[in-house]
Order: structure tokens, then C-alpha cells, then sequence
């Protein structure tokens, strides 16, 4: 399976000219260096390409695997209060969209792919389809982040977790106001999405379609993306494609 | 009755069109008079001593605060009348109706012979146009603002200069070509004051609102280069390119300048707010009047005084709002409000009044390719910067998008002012002209018409937010995982930098402008706060009615929790008529205790029953709420009042009497703790499973059980002991005996 990686910046090239590097997965050869106006024809050479635009250190990820202790000592994530979730969704089996549980031991580039497509970015040409799909994709991401255990919807226990996380870098004020939150919250979803019921129901969890009302507002498609430097918009998408 | 009723009803905008007629006459006599001078004291002066005057007239002495309330009470009156008025209000928007008025007073006061005052630019300048600015600065939706900063600022300066060359070029020949660009200059800026009047009211969604009224405010730097430095080379009489490239300078210095300036009143503003905590009364003061400060000084270098009240406003805000109590934040509110409303009413009738009063210098050409002019520079200029602007936005901005920003682009009275401060005559009355034609034709034409047109373009509209947490949760998340994610890249990218914006922001700035420990309180708690508060305060206002608006779904706490080791009730249940019976005695004997009186003094806000009935009733309520729906579960980060509220409690039970009062006429809401040791030990807790307004019926029963603990109760009565169950011993204590309840 081939690669097409198409990018602007590459750290070893002095001009900044669009260039493309095709790199073949199985063997992790690197297979050469096209001008960006030469990819079409090389499309249509090869089937199955995986075709991505990225940036500066992905490249790094090329050729080997990373085990979660790599990504671990990344020096920047040291403030970041999710670290741990974010670590896992990388290593999430579910986010690899092939219907596998579990997590991976290490990852290679391609998986870290696959866990990078989630967030692209809508264009001016995606349908009203396309959009739907791609809201799903992303919140289907977050609610794996949510939901540890993998049994279909986020119980009160995870979702309080969730918040202490989010609420773990501030200290014993975070930790006590974590639990008040966690069960507001969680009474916000049922009262909204199963409005009567009665004293003695019990609502198990957050199913995804709950999530998925809750956050209808929140517009997921054009809030979650990562925006890519001076990398042409029209380029940016990422998936298989045969061509 | 009905009869009755209905001429009442009848004669409210008769009465109010009488009065408007009254003072329209009034005002007119009044401006009209200014001419008129009063010799009477003089030809006395010299006489012999005459009788000794029991009723005299002086209009002289009180004419200008006279005058001026006349204005003021004029503009505010049309206002009130328009609202009660419904057709009219539905389809003409305001600022239409206000300049008709000002037409029409003007036309009145030109009638009787008097000199129609004009719109005086130092007035509008100083006076009428900061508070709408402030305003808006305050209450800037700050993450779509800077989410759309590029778009923003792109629109502005490029948009801006494009209009005024463009205007400015295609109009020479008709006057020599600085004169035209001057011309230009001053007719293509988008008005912030029209902007707002119209688009407020026709609650178009969030992203297209920004950024027309974004582009409204940042282009006074623009506007004010151009301005200035066309006037002084329209002397000159030609231009050089180191003028040219003094002018781009000169763009960067005022517009970065003012920035500055804001900043560092807002910074000073938030540093004071820290020590406020004892003169509560003066704290909105503080807020305005730096703000005022900052566009004084930002004025006084020709430094774009607009940026600098938006940038004061935006930096000043969230520290002077964590050290502020409630009651000055709603101050500052309303006040703000108040002003921008009289101002924006104000400004609009002087500009009718100024369109009779102006001379004028009518040009039929020059008016009309005026307009034209106007319209087709700005809709190039749109379409051209979308199309740029579009390959580097995320959500790109569609055609209808684009139309509606283009037609929002709206002249207003600042473009007249800056018309009116021109000193050159014979060009002045032929733009000035030209430049109230565009106005009247904007505000008119295009404000009467963008509400239908949104309308029929199925323009998104403002969705209501109501503030859920779990898109609090959620947005904070997202922040946080794109961050992650930007890190794991190794891409410093958007969300970087704001990361580490926030994070230098709580380590230091914070620490310096925030008093106490809110200095710490993380961003989701502070909106949980506000959440619950808010909350809390809609109840107070609704009154006794038990269904809150909100919330419509009888899902509680117990829903939601595991089942638990066995929650049965071990406190003995009554029937609803004792329980009816109980209050009834409660209410009876805690109302005869009801007297206090404290002394009343001008500079202590607080611990104050009969001026702040309401507070301290709200406050009760509060925590009563948080008792029994779970939904406020406390937390215990400092609020601010805690300490007054602790020291009204614990005087004496007496005083405790607001409480009762505010939950007597709720019928269905729990009134009183049982105090399980009392021999006429109640439970109306079983009353609440079949309320559905009833939350946290587990909760309650825990209080009730640590209450039994409270070692605060000597009386031997009955009802004292239970209205001693009901005296609230304070939030603090009450935290945590919650958080004991539920670990």
C-alpha cells in the first residue's frame, strides 16, 4: 500500500514548492520525490494510496512504531490535563474504524492516521452528507475517549472521571467540584433526553445517541480540526481512495 | 370593568403621543429662545428700589440643564412610544422612526423661527459616542471575536481602504482629487452605531453579527489615517510616497497605540476592582470611568479612541468581574445599557434635526453617483476579500453570507461628524449633503429592508444558548485535545498559543488582579457558578411558582445514582393536612418576629434586611434550593458574599424571618427542617417523589439527619426549635455537611 504524502514545508527541502513523497507502507521504502503537479498521473498509476497531507515531525513517525511511553515523554503534553486520554485514543482500536476492541501495543504511522483523519476540517465542496458522516466520526472519537470500558454508553462513574481530568490540573478546588459537575451534567443529558421518569427508573448511561443530542449545538465538524500551516485547504483530506 | 379597561388601554398611547406633542413644543420654544435675551435685569438695575419679586422668572439660569433634559426626556419618550406602538415597531426599525423625529422637530423649530441646534461633533465625539462603544466593548463576545480575528481585521483595513480609493478615484473630476479622497475617506467606513441599531434587531446568527460589527469598530483606525491625513495634504496639495509611507506608519502607530492605551487602563481598572471589597457602592464607577479615561487619552494623541475603549472594556473584563460583587455587576449592565440606549436615540434625532437645520449645497450628480458609488465598492469589495478570505477559513463563508455583509454595511452619524469638523466651506455643504443622503439612504432603504430579505434568504438565526454545562464540558475538552493533538504534531498552531496564553494568564496575571482565592478557580467552575446562580435567581423571580421554567422533566438525582445499599426512609411520614397545620402555625409565629430595623447608611451595601430584602431572601433561597435539588450541588469555591450572610444567621433566630416569608405561599415547596429528636417529629419528605419539583429528596433527609447534630438550639417551643431548624447556619458549613452526605 502506497503513501502519498503531499506538503509544502518539508523540513529537508530548501524551496518551498509543493512537493509529494509516495512511500510504500508494507516496506517502509521510501519511494520518491514528485513535484506536486506529476501526483495525478502517479494516481492514476497505483491503487490503494493512502493520501494525506501532514506536517513537519509526522515525518518522523514514518518509519517506526511508537509504544505509548514515546508519546508519553512528549515534553509539551506535560501541562495538558487529558494527557492520558488523549495517549489512549491513539492506541484505541475502536478509533481505527475496523471494528476491532481493545488497544494496540504500538502504533505505526498508518494507525496514527487513521486517528489524525477524525480531525479534518469540512471543505466548501463536502455535501450535506459528507458533513452528517463526518459530525458522527468525531463524536464517535470522543465518546470512546469517554466511554473506557467499551460497553456502549458512558456511565456516571466514567463521566466523573472524565470532568476530574478535566479538572485535574487545578488543584483540591478541581477535585471537589469535579463530582457536583459530573452529576449536574449527567442530569442535564437525562432530563433533556429521557424527560419523565419515573422515581425509581434508573438511567444507565449516555447512549451515543444521547451524546450525540447534547451536543447538536456545538457544531462538531467545523470545531474540531486542526488546522495544518499554509497547507491548501483543497489538499487536506485524508482516507483511501482508489484511484 | 372591561369597559374601564379598555379606555385605559386606549388612552396609553394617546397620553403618550399628547406628551410627545408637549414636548416637541416645548423643546422647539426652548432651542428657539436661545436667541432671545433678557434685559429685564438690567433696565432695573438703575431704578428705584423696587418691591421685593415673590415670583420671578429666571430661564436664564437653568437654560442648559434645561435644554438638555428637554433632549433627553424628548428622545426617550419617542422611544417608549414607538415600543407600545407594535405595527409600526415590526416593520420600520427604530433608528428609521428616531430620525423621522428629529425631521420632524426639526422642522418644528425651523417653523417657529429658531436656530435648530446641529449635531456638534465635539458632543457626539466625547459625549454620545463612547458609551455606545463601551458597550459594545464590554459585552463582546470575545471567542467568536477572536475565532474570526483575520476575517475581521481583513475586512476592515483592506475592505475599508478599498472603498475609500475606490470612491475617492472614480469621483474625480468633480473636485480636484485629494479633496474627493478626503471625500472618500470619511464616506466609507462602516458605522458602528447603525450597524448595531439595525442588526439588533434582526438576531442574525453569531458568526455574520461578528463580522459586521467587528468590521464596525476596527476600521475607526483606518478612518482616522485616512482622515487626518487627507486633510492635512487636501491643504498641501500634493501627495509624495514618503507621505504615503508616513501614512502606513501612522496606520500602525494609532492602531496599535489605542490598543495599548485600553490595555493598560484595563489593567489598571482590573488592579483597583482587586481592593474594592469594602466600597462596594463605588466599584461600576471605577469600570466606567477608566474606560472613559482611556478614550480620553487614546483622543488626545489622534490614537484611534474607539480601539482603545474596545480594548480596555475587553481586557478589564473577566478580572473585574471574578472581584466585583452581583449587585455591581448588574450595575454596570444596566448602566451600560442605559447609556448606550439614550446615547444611540439621542444621536439619531440630532441627525435628523442637523438634516433640517444643515446648510446645504444640493448637487443632483454628485448625490447620486455618491450612492451608487457607495453600494458597488462595497459589494466588490466583499465579493473580492471573501474569495481571498475563503482559502484560509475553516467554515467558509457563503454567498448569502457575503450578501448579508455587504448589505449590512451601514453609514451612520460618525461619517457625519467627521463631514461636520471639515473646515473648508464651499466643499463642506456639498459633502456634508452627499454624506447625509448615503446616510438616510443606508439606514432607510437597507435597514428597512435587510429584515424581510433575511427572512427571505433563510439566513441562520441567533440560536438560543441556555447554558448547558455539558457544552461547557465539552467545549473545555475539545481545547484541551486539540492542543494535545497540536503537540503530539508538534505543530504550534491556533490552538498552541492560546494554550499558552491561558496558562501564562493563570500563573501571573491572574494572581495580580484577582483578590483571593478566585484567583485560582478554574474556568469550569466558574461557569457552573454562574450556571447555578443564575438558576437560583430565576427562581427568586418567578416567585412562588414550584415548576421552574427550565426544567420540565421530573429526572432527579436518584435517577441518575446507583442503587445503593438500601436508601429506605426511616423518619415517619404525615398526612398533607398536618402538614398543612404546621405551616400555618410557623407562618403565624415567625411573621410576628418579623421587625428588624438596622440602621441605614449610604456607604454599606450589605447587611441591610430592608434594603436588601431581596439579597438576603435570594440568598436563603439559594441555599435552600441547593438543599433540595441536587442539581445545585454546592461547591464549595468561595462565593463572595459568604461572610455578610454568616453574620446575619447567627444573631439571633429572629431575624430569620425572610426566610419563611419567601417559602409561605409555595405550597408544594418543603418548608420546614424536622428535627428528628423533637417529639412531634414531621417528615414531609415523602411528600417529595410525587413533586416533581422535588430533587434530592435524599439529600434533604441527610441534612435533616446532621441537623439533628446542630448543637445551636437552647429554646424549649416547639416552633422555635423548628424555626431554628429552618435558620440557615450558613453555606459554609452546610458544604460540608453535603459533601459528607454524598462520598
Amino acid at each position: 500500500m502506497l503513501l502519498v504524502i503531499e506538503h509544502k514545508f518539508f523540513p529537508f527541502k530548501k524551496k518551498r514548492e509543493q512537493m509529494c513523497m509516495a512511500v510504500n507502507l508494507e516496506t517502509e521504502i521510501l519511494f520518491m520525490l514528485l513535484p506536486i503537479n506529476n501526483v495525478q498521473q502517479f494516481l492514476n498509476l497505483s491503487k490503494h494510496v493512502l493520501y494525506c497531507s501532514v506536517c513537519f515531525m509526522i515525518m518522523d513517525f514514518l518509519l517506526s512504531h511508537y509504544s505509548r511511553e514515546n508519546l508519553e515523554n512528549i515534553p509539551a503534553l506535560a501541562n495538558n490535563p487529558i494527557r492520558r486520554q488523549i495517549i489512549g485514543a491513539f492506541f484505541d482500536k475502536r478509533n481505527q474504524h475496523q471494528n476491532e476492541v481493545g488497544s494496540f501495543e504500538e502504533i505505526g504511522f498508518e494507525q496514527f492516521l487513521m486517528v489524525m483523519s477524525h480531525f479534518r476540517p469540512p471543505t466548501l465542496k463536502t455535501t450535506e452528507e459528507e458533513r452528517e458522516t463526518m459530525r458522527k466520526e468525531k463524536l464517535r472519537f470522543l465518546f470512546n475517549m469517554h466511554d473506557t470500558d467499551n460497553d456502549g454508553t458512558i456511565t456516571l462513574e466514567e463521566y466523573r472521571k472524565a470532568v476530574e481530568e478535566l479538572l485535574s490540573k487545578s488543584g483540591a478546588i478541581g477535585q471537589e467540584a469535579a463530582k457536583a459537575i459530573a452529576d449536574a451534567a449527567m442530569l442535564e443529558v437525562a432530563s433533556t433526553n429521557v424527560p419523565h421518569m419515573a422515581p425509581d427508573d434508573f438511567y444507565e448511561g449516555i447512549t451515543f445517541e444521547h451524546f450525540e443530542q447534547i451536543l447538536k449545538g456545538l457544531e462538531m465538524e467545523s470545531r474540531m480540526h486542526i488546522r495544518f500551516l499554509d497547507v491548501d485547504t483543497t489538499t487536506m483530506h485524508c482516507g483511501r481512495s482508489t484511484s | 370593568m372591561a369597559v374601564l379597561r379598555l379606555t385605559r388601554s386606549s388612552s396609553g398611547p394617546r397620553l403618550t403621543e399628547f406628551i410627545c406633542v408637549l414636548l416637541l413644543v416645548l423643546v422647539s420654544v426652548a432651542s428657539a429662545s436661545r436667541d432671545v435675551d433678557d434685559p429685564h435685569h438690567q433696565t432695573n438695575s438703575t431704578g428705584h428700589k423696587k418691591a421685593f419679586p415673590v415670583l420671578s422668572f429666571h430661564y436664564e439660569e437653568v437654560k442648559k440643564p434645561l435644554e438638555i433634559s428637554l433632549w433627553i426626556l424628548l428622545a426617550l419618550l419617542m422611544k417608549l412610544g414607538f415600543h407600545i406602538i407594535p405595527r409600526v415597531s415590526n416593520v420600520v426599525p427604530e433608528s428609521c422612526l428616531l430620525i423621522f423625529v428629529g425631521l420632524l422637530v426639526g422642522g418644528i423649530i425651523k417653523a417657529i423661527g429658531g436656530e435648530a441646534p446641529g449635531l456638534d461633533a465635539k458632543l457626539f465625539f466625547y459625549y454620545l459616542l463612547p458609551p455606545i462603544i463601551l458597550d459594545a466593548g464590554y459585552f463582546l463576545p470575545i471567542r467568536p471575536f477572536t475565532e474570526n480575528l483575520g476575517t475581521i481585521l481583513v475586512f476592515a483595513v483592506v475592505g475599508t481602504l478599498w472603498n475609500a480609493f475606490f470612491i475617492g478615484g472614480m469621483m474625480y473630476g468633480v473636485v480636484d482629487l485629494l479633496s474627493c479622497l478626503l471625500f472618500g475617506s470619511i464616506i466609507s467606513a462602516v458605522d458602528p452605531v447603525a450597524v448595531l441599531a439595525v442588526f439588533e434587531e434582526i438576531h442574525i446568527n453569531e458568526l455574520l453579527h461578528i463580522l459586521v460589527f467587528g468590521e464596525s469598530l476596527l476600521n475607526d483606525a483606518v478612518t482616522v489615517v485616512l482622515y487626518h491625513l487627507f486633510k492635512e495634504f487636501a491643504h498641501a496639495g500634493t501627495v509624495t510616497v514618503a507621505d504615503a509611507f508616513l501614512g502606513v506608519v501612522c496606520f500602525f502607530v494609532v492602531s496599535l497605540g489605542g490598543i495599548m492605551v485600553g490595555a493598560i487602563y484595563g489593567i489598571l481598572g482590573a488592579f483597583t476592582s482587586r481592593f474594592t471589597a469594602h466600597t462596594r457602592v463605588i466599584e461600576p464607577l471605577f469600570v466606567f470611568l477608566y474606560s472613559y479615561m482611556a478614550y480620553l487619552s487614546a483622543e488626545v494623541f489622534h490614537l484611534s479612541g474607539i480601539m482603545s475603549l474596545i480594548a480596555c472594556g475587553v481586557v478589564m473584563r473577566p478580572y473585574v468581574e471574578a472581584n466585583i460583587s452581583h449587585k455591581s455587576y448588574t450595575t454596570i449592565k444596566y448602566f451600560l445599557k442605559m447609556w448606550s440606549s439614550v446615547s444611540e436615540t439621542l444621536i439619531f434625532i440630532f441627525l435628523g434635526v442637523s438634516t433640517v437645520a444643515g446648510p446645504h449645497a444640493w448637487n443632483w450628480t454628485f448625490v447620486i453617483v455618491t450612492v451608487i458609488l457607495c453600494l458597488v465598492s462595497r459589494v466588490l469589495g466583499v465579493i473580492g476579500l471573501t474569495y481571498i478570505i475563503n482559502k484560509f477559513r475553516i467554515v467558509k463563508l457563503t454567498k448569502k453570507d457575503q450578501f448579508i455583509v455587504a448589505y449590512g454595511g451601514l453609514r451612520g452619524a460618525i461619517a457625519f461628524s467627521l463631514g461636520f469638523l471639515l473646515t473648508d466651506s464651499d466643499m463642506k455643504n456639498l459633502f456634508l449633503t452627499a454624506i447625509i443622503t448615503v446616510i438616510f439612504f443606508t439606514v432607510f432603504v437597507q435597514g428597512m429592508t435587510i429584515r424581510p430579505l433575511v427572512e427571505l434568504l433563510a439566513v441562520k438565526k441567533k440560536k438560543e444558548s441556555k447554558g448547558s454545562i455539558n457544552e461547557e464540558i465539552h467545549t473545555q475538552f475539545l481545547d484541551h485535545l486539540l492542543t494535545g493533538i497540536e503537540d503530539i504534531c508538534g505543530h504550534y498552531g491556533h490552538h498552541h498559543w492560546k494554550d499558552k496564553l491561558n496558562r501564562f494568564n493563570k500563573a501571573y496575571v491572574k494572581r495580580w488582579l484577582i483578590r483571593g482565592e478566585r484567583s485560582t478557580e478554574p474556568q469550569l467552575i466558574s461557569f457552573y457558578n454562574k450556571m447555578e446562580m443564575k438558576q437560583a435567581m430565576m427562581l427568586v423571580e418567578s416567585g412562588s411558582a414550584a415548576k421552574l421554567p427550565t426544567i420540565v422533566s421530573s429526572v432527579s438525582m436518584q435517577n441518575i445514582q446507583t442503587k445503593g445499599p438500601a436508601r429506605r426512609r426511616a423518619i415517619p411520614s404525615i398526612s398533607k393536612s398536618r402538614e398543612e397545620e404546621i405551616r400555618k402555625i410557623l407562618r403565624a409565629n415567625l411573621q410576628k418576629t418579623r421587625q428588624r430595623l438596622r440602621s441605614y447608611s449610604r456607604h454599606d451595601l450589605l447587611i441591610d434586611p430592608f434594603e436588601d430584602v431581596s439579597e438576603v431572601r435570594f440568598r436563603k433561597q439559594r441555599v435552600e434550593m441547593e438543599r433540595r435539588m441536587s442539581h445545585y450541588l454546592t461547591v464549595p469555591a468561595k462565593s463572595q458574599e459568604t461572610p455578610p450572610v454568616r453574620k446575619v444567621c447567627f444573631e439571633s433566630e429572629h431575624q430569620i424571618y425572610t426566610y419563611d416569608d419567601s417559602e409561605s405561599p409555595r405550597g408544594s415547596a418543603q418548608a420546614s427542617r424536622p428535627h428528628p429528636s423533637s417529639p412531634d417529629a414531621v417528615s414531609l419528605l415523602d411528600e417529595s417523589p410525587q413533586r416533581p419539583s422535588q430533587r434530592g429528596a435524599l439529600r434533604t433527609r441527610g441534612d435533616a439527619e446532621v441537623r439533628a447534630k446542630a448543637p445551636d438550639d437552647k429554646e424549649e417551643q416547639d416552633q422555635l426549635k423548628l424555626s431554628r431548624c429552618l435558620s440557615d447556619p450558613g453555606p459554609k458549613k452546610d458544604e460540608e455537611e453535603d459533601g459528607s452526605f454524598l462520598s
